[in-house]
C-alpha cells in the first residue's frame, strides 16, 4: 500500500515535471534568443526592422530586406493556397464520386508529410527553370517596356526570387489548408445541408453560404496554420529565393532574401558578434510574428465563437 | 387494399414506387393519392419507409449516389422522377422541414430570405413583407420581430423550428414535407407546432413523418400505415384509428406491437 | 399583405424566374468546374513533384550510396555516413522526446485536465508545434553548441528532440481522452492506484495512438533540415562519436544540391530518394496502425 502511493506521488511528480518543461522550453527559447540578439537589439533598436542594409564589413545590419522577403513569399503562397485549397475540399466533399474520395484526400494527406528540402530541391532543379523559359521570359517579352509591370518582370530568366518561393510555399501549404478545411466541411451536419437543397439551392449556393459560415472557424485555422507554416519555412525558400540582400528592383523574379534563408546560408559562418546577434534578432522577429499569429488566430476563433451565442 | 379517397382533388399521386439504398429495397410497390389541402400522415414503426418516401418527394434522395427510385411520382399530373425540369426548380416547390431545427448560420431575417432570393428578385420592402408574413404564418413573428438581425441559432428549439417553418413557406411552396418535425422539442413547442399544421393545411399540401400516433391522430385528416417497405393501409385518419381495415394496422396503433 | 399563396402568383413569376434561374445554374457550373480545376491542379504538382523525385532520385541510386562515404567533388562516393548519422541522431532524439511527450500528454489528459497549468500547458504546445523549426535550432545552438563550443551530433538530436517533443503531447492527449471514464472507473473500482491505472490500463488501451503519434514525428524529424543546420552541422567521414559535427542526410542534400558539381547533384537525388520513401512509409506505416487500432 504505502508503495503505491509512493509510485502514485512519484508517476504524477514525473508527468508534472514534463509538462512543466514544455513550458520551460518556451521561457528558455524566448529567453535565449534575447540574450543573444542583444548585441543587436542594443546597438540598431527597433530601426533595425526598417533599416534596409545588411553589411557584415562595416557591421552595420538591418533586416527590411528579409522580413519584406518573409512577408511577400507568405502572402502569395496564402493567395494561391487558400482557393485552390478551397476548390480541393469542396471537390473532396461534394463532387468526388465515393471510390475516389479516399485516394485522392490520402494522397493530399501524404503531400502534406513530404519533407520540405524536397520541395526545395524539385523547386530548384525542376521547376524554377520551367518558371524562367514559360513564364518569365513571355512576360518580358510581353511587358518588358511597360513602365510599372516591367520593373515587377525584369531580372535574369533563372526561375528564383520571391514568386518561384512563394509557390513553392503555396504547393507546401495547400495539403494542410485542404485537409483541415475538407475535415470541417464533412462534419457539417448533413440536415442543414438538405435544407438549403431543399429550399432549391444549387451546390455551390449550399457550399458559400451555408456550409462556408457555418465552419468559418475551422476554415480560419487552417489558413492560419498554413500562413504559420509558411511564415517559418526554411528549406522550401532557401533553396530558390535566391540569397541576395537587395530591395533596390520591385520585380518578383529578382533574386531576394527571407529571414530563414538567411538564418539557413549565414548563421553558421558568421563571425561571433553583431553580425550572428543580428541573425538572431531577425529569428526573434520570425518567432514573435509567428507567435502573433496564433494568438491572433485564437483570437479571432474565440470571437467568432461567442458571436455564434448558443448554437446547440 | 388501398382505401382512397377519391372526392379530393389529388395532388400527389405515386404510382408502383419502388425504392433501394443500394441492394436494399426499402420501398416495395407503394401505390398512394394525397389530396390536395389536407394534411396527410405517415405513421410506421422505425424503419418502415416512411422518411425514405417523403425524401423521395423532393428528390432529396438524388444527393446520395447510392440511392435510387424507380416509379412514378405526379404532381398535379407531372411525373417528377422523369421531369426534364431542374431538380431544384421542383424543391422550390415542396417546403422541406426536419426531424432537428436546422437554422442557417446567418441572422433570423437572412435564414427567411435565403429561400425567396433563389428564385425571386424583390426589392428591399417587398423582402421585408415576406419576412412578416412567413413569420406571422409560423407564428413566431410576436417573438422575434424586434430581433430580425440576431443569428437564427439564438433561439430557442421550438423557435428554431417554427424558424425552419417559416422558412419553407417563405417561398410559397405547393406542398410542405415534415418529416418528424416535433421529435427534438418540447411537449409545449410540439403543441404550437401542431396548432400551426392544422392552419396550413388552409394554403398547402402538408405530410407529416411521425411516429407519434397521438399526433398523427390529432393533426391529420388522412393517414398513411407504413411497415417495413410496404404500405398497409391508407385512409380517413378518424376511420384508421377507430375501424382500420387491417389487422396489423390495429395492432399497431393499439400498441400491440411497435 | 400582396403577398398572398397562390400558385398563380408563382406562375407570373415565372419568366423573371427562368432567367435568374439560368445565371444561377451557371454560377454553379463555372464554380463546380474550378473546383475540379483545384483538385487536378492539387493532383499534378503532386503527381509531378513524386515523378521528378522518384525519376532522378532513382538514376541517384546506387549499391555504393550505402557503401561509401560522401566524396569530395567529382570524385565517386555515397552517403553511408550521412544515413549513419540521420539514424543515430533520429533514433536518440525519439528517445529523449517521447517519453517526455507522452508524460506531459498523460499529464494534461489524466491530471487535472482543465486546470491553469494545463492549460497554460497546451497553449504554449500549439505554439512549440507551429514555431518555426530553424528558430528551435537557433535555441539548441545557444544552449549546447555555444557552452561547448563545438557543433554537434548531441546537439542535433536535442533539436529533433525538441520537435518531437509537441508532436507527441499533442496526439497523446488526443488519443487517451477518446478512452472512455468507465474504463477508468472500473480499474478504479478494484482499489487500483492512478498510476497502474493509467500505465496498465489507460495508456494500454491508447496504444496503437500513441505508437502512431510517435511514428508521424519521427516521420517528421526525418526530413527535418532547418534544425540540423547549426547543431549537428556536417561532416565528411563516419563518426560514431556525436560529440562533434556529424554527418546526415538533410544538411548533406542541401549542400549537395546548391553545389555546381554534377556528382554531388546526382548524390543528392539519391538522397532526396531516401528521404521521401522513408517518410512516406512511416507515414503509410502509421495509418495502416491507427485504422487497425
Amino acid at each position: 500500500m504505502i508503495s503505491n502511493t509512493l509510485a502514485d506521488r512519484l508517476f504524477g511528480f514525473l508527468t508534472r515535471g514534463a509538462a512543466l518543461l514544455t513550458l520551460a522550453l518556451l521561457l528558455g527559447i524566448i529567453v535565449s534568443l534575447i540574450v543573444g540578439a542583444w548585441p543587436a537589439i542594443d546597438r540598431f533598436g527597433p530601426g533595425f526592422l526598417t533599416r534596409n542594409v545588411w553589411d557584415p564589413v562595416r557591421e552595420d545590419f538591418g533586416g527590411l530586406v528579409m522580413i519584406y522577403g518573409t512577408l511577400a513569399t507568405s502572402a502569395i503562397a496564402l493567395l494561391i493556397a487558400v482557393p485552390i485549397s478551397f476548390g480541393i475540399a469542396l471537390f473532396l466533399t461534394e463532387l468526388s464520386p465515393a471510390w475516389l474520395k479516399r485516394p485522392l484526400g490520402t494522397a493530399i494527406e501524404l503531400l502534406a508529410a513530404v519533407p520540405s528540402i524536397v520541395y526545395g530541391m524539385w523547386g530548384l532543379m525542376v521547376f524554377g527553370p520551367v518558371l524562367a523559359r514559360y513564364v518569365q521570359r513571355p512576360l518580358q517579352n510581353l511587358f518588358g517596356d511597360t513602365p510599372v509591370f516591367g520593373a515587377l518582370v525584369s531580372g535574369p530568366p533563372v526561375g528564383i526570387g520571391i514568386l518561384s518561393a512563394g509557390i513553392i510555399l503555396s504547393i507546401m501549404i495547400i495539403p494542410f489548408i485542404a485537409s483541415v478545411m475538407r475535415d470541417v466541411f464533412e462534419v457539417t451536419p448533413p440536415l442543414l445541408k438538405e435544407s438549403a437543397y431543399g429550399l432549391g439551392a444549387t451546390t455551390w449556393e449550399v457550399i458559400w453560404n451555408i456550409v462556408l459560415p457555418y465552419t468559418k472557424t475551422g476554415v480560419l485555422g487552417g489558413i492560419m496554420l498554413g500562413l504559420g507554416r509558411a511564415l517559418g519555412e526554411t528549406m522550401a525558400v532557401t533553396f530558390v529565393i535566391g540569397n541576395m540582400n537587395q530591395l533596390r528592383s520591385p520585380s518578383l523574379f529578382e533574386a531576394a532574401n527571407s529571414i530563414t534563408s538567411a538564418l539557413a546560408n549565414e548563421f553558421a559562418e558568421a563571425a561571433p558578434g553583431l553580425h550572428q546577434a543580428s541573425l538572431i534578432y531577425l529569428g526573434l522577429v520570425l518567432f514573435l510574428i509567428t507567435f502573433v499569429v496564433l494568438v491572433f488566430s485564437r483570437m479571432l476563433l474565440m470571437r467568432l465563437q461567442r458571436n455564434e451565442g448558443g448554437r446547440a | 387494399m388501398t382505401d382512397t379517397p377519391t372526392v379530393l382533388p389529388i395532388k400527389i399521386a405515386v404510382r408502383d414506387l419502388n425504392f433501394y439504398y443500394g441492394k436494399f429495397q426499402a420501398l416495395r410497390n407503394i401505390h398512394l393519392d394525397i389530396p390536395a389541402n389536407r394534411v396527410t400522415a405517415f405513421i410506421g414503426p422505425s424503419g418502415c419507409g416512411k422518411s425514405t418516401l417523403l425524401r423521395v418527394f423532393n428528390r432529396m434522395f438524388e444527393l446520395y449516389p447510392d440511392q435510387r427510385a424507380e416509379g412514378q411520382l405526379l404532381l398535379d399530373g407531372e411525373d417528377l422522377l422523369t421531369s426534364k425540369q431542374d431538380v431544384a426548380l421542383i424543391r422550390a416547390r415542396i417546403g422541406m422541414v426536419f426531424q432537428k431545427p436546422t437554422p442557417f448560420p446567418m441572422s433570423i431575417f437572412d435564414n427567411i430570405t435565403f429561400g425567396v432570393k433563389l428564385f425571386e428578385n424583390l426589392s428591399r420592402i417587398d423582402l421585408e413583407e415576406r419576412v412578416e408574413w412567413a413569420l406571422k404564418k409560423a407564428a413566431l413573428w410576436d417573438e422575434v420581430k424586434d430581433k430580425l438581425a440576431q443569428s437564427g441559432a439564438s433561439l430557442s428549439g421550438g423557435q428554431q423550428q417554427r424558424l425552419c417553418i417559416a422558412r419553407g413557406i417563405a417561398i410559397k411552396p405547393e406542398l410542405l414535407l415534415l418529416d418528424e418535425p416535433c421529435s427534438a422539442l418540447d411537449p409545449i413547442s410540439t403543441a404550437r407546432i401542431e396548432e400551426l399544421i392544422a392552419e396550413l393545411k388552409n394554403d398547402y399540401t402538408v405530410i407529416i413523418v411521425t411516429h407519434n400516433m397521438q399526433q398523427a391522430a390529432r393533426c391529420s385528416d388522412y393517414t398513411a400505415y407504413m411497415y417495413l417497405g410496404d404500405l398497409m393501409e391508407f385512409g380517413d385518419t378518424e376511420q384508421m384509428f377507430f375501424k382500420p381495415n387491417r389487422r396489423e394496422t390495429e395492432d399497431y396503433i393499439t400498441g400491440r406491437f411497435g | 399583405m400582396n403577398a398572398t399563396p397562390n400558385t398563380t402568383l408563382f406562375s407570373a413569376n415565372r419568366d423573371v424566374q427562368a432567367a435568374f434561374f439560368v445565371r444561377r445554374k451557371w454560377i454553379n457550373r463555372i464554380a463546380l468546374t474550378l473546383s475540379l480545376a483545384a483538385m487536378i491542379f492539387g493532383v499534378f504538382w503532386l503527381l509531378w513533384i513524386l515523378w521528378e523525385t522518384l525519376t532522378l532520385g532513382f538514376g541517384g541510386l546506387s549499391l555504393t550510396l550505402f557503401t561509401e562515404n560522401t566524396p569530395p567533388p567529382n570524385d565517386i562516393g555515397g552517403l553511408a555516413n550521412a544515413i549513419w548519422g540521420s539514424l543515430l541522431m533520429v533514433a536518440l532524439a525519439t528517445l529523449i522526446g517521447a517519453p517526455i511527450g507522452v508524460l506531459s500528454g498523460i499529464y494534461l489528459a489524466e491530471y487535472d485536465p482543465r486546470g491553469t497549468l494545463a492549460v497554460t500547458v497546451r497553449f504554449i504546445n500549439d505554439l512549440l508545434l507551429s514555431a518555426p523549426s530553424i528558430v528551435i535550432g537557433l535555441f539548441v545552438y545557444a544552449l549546447i553548441v555555444l557552452r561547448f563550443r563545438q557543433f554537434s551530433g548531441w546537439a542535433g538530436a536535442v533539436a529533433l528532440a525538441l520537435i518531437v517533443i509537441p508532436v507527441v503531447i499533442r496526439t497523446t492527449e488526443n488519443m487517451l481522452s477518446l478512452i472512455p471514464a468507465s474504463l477508468r472507473e472500473a480499474a478504479y473500482a478494484l482499489g487500483a492506484p492512478k498510476w497502474k491505472v493509467i500505465t496498465k490500463v489507460t495508456l494500454n488501451a491508447a496504444r496503437a495512438g500513441v505508437v502512431t503519434g510517435v511514428l508521424l514525428a519521427v516521420a517528421r524529424i526525418s526530413g527535418e533540415t532547418a534544425p540540423l543546420l547549426f547543431t549537428a552541422l556536417n561532416n565528411q567521414f563516419w563518426t560514431t562519436d556525436l560529440s562533434g559535427p556529424t554527418a546526415n542526410l538533410p544538411v548533406t542534400i542541401f549542400q549537395f544540391a546548391m553545389s555546381p558539381y554534377e556528382n554531388w547533384q546526382q548524390l543528392a537525388w539519391g538522397g532526396v530518394f531516401l528521404i521521401t520513401l522513408a517518410v512516406l512509409g512511416l507515414n503509410i506505416l502509421a495509418r495502416f496502425l491507427s485504422r487497425r487500432a
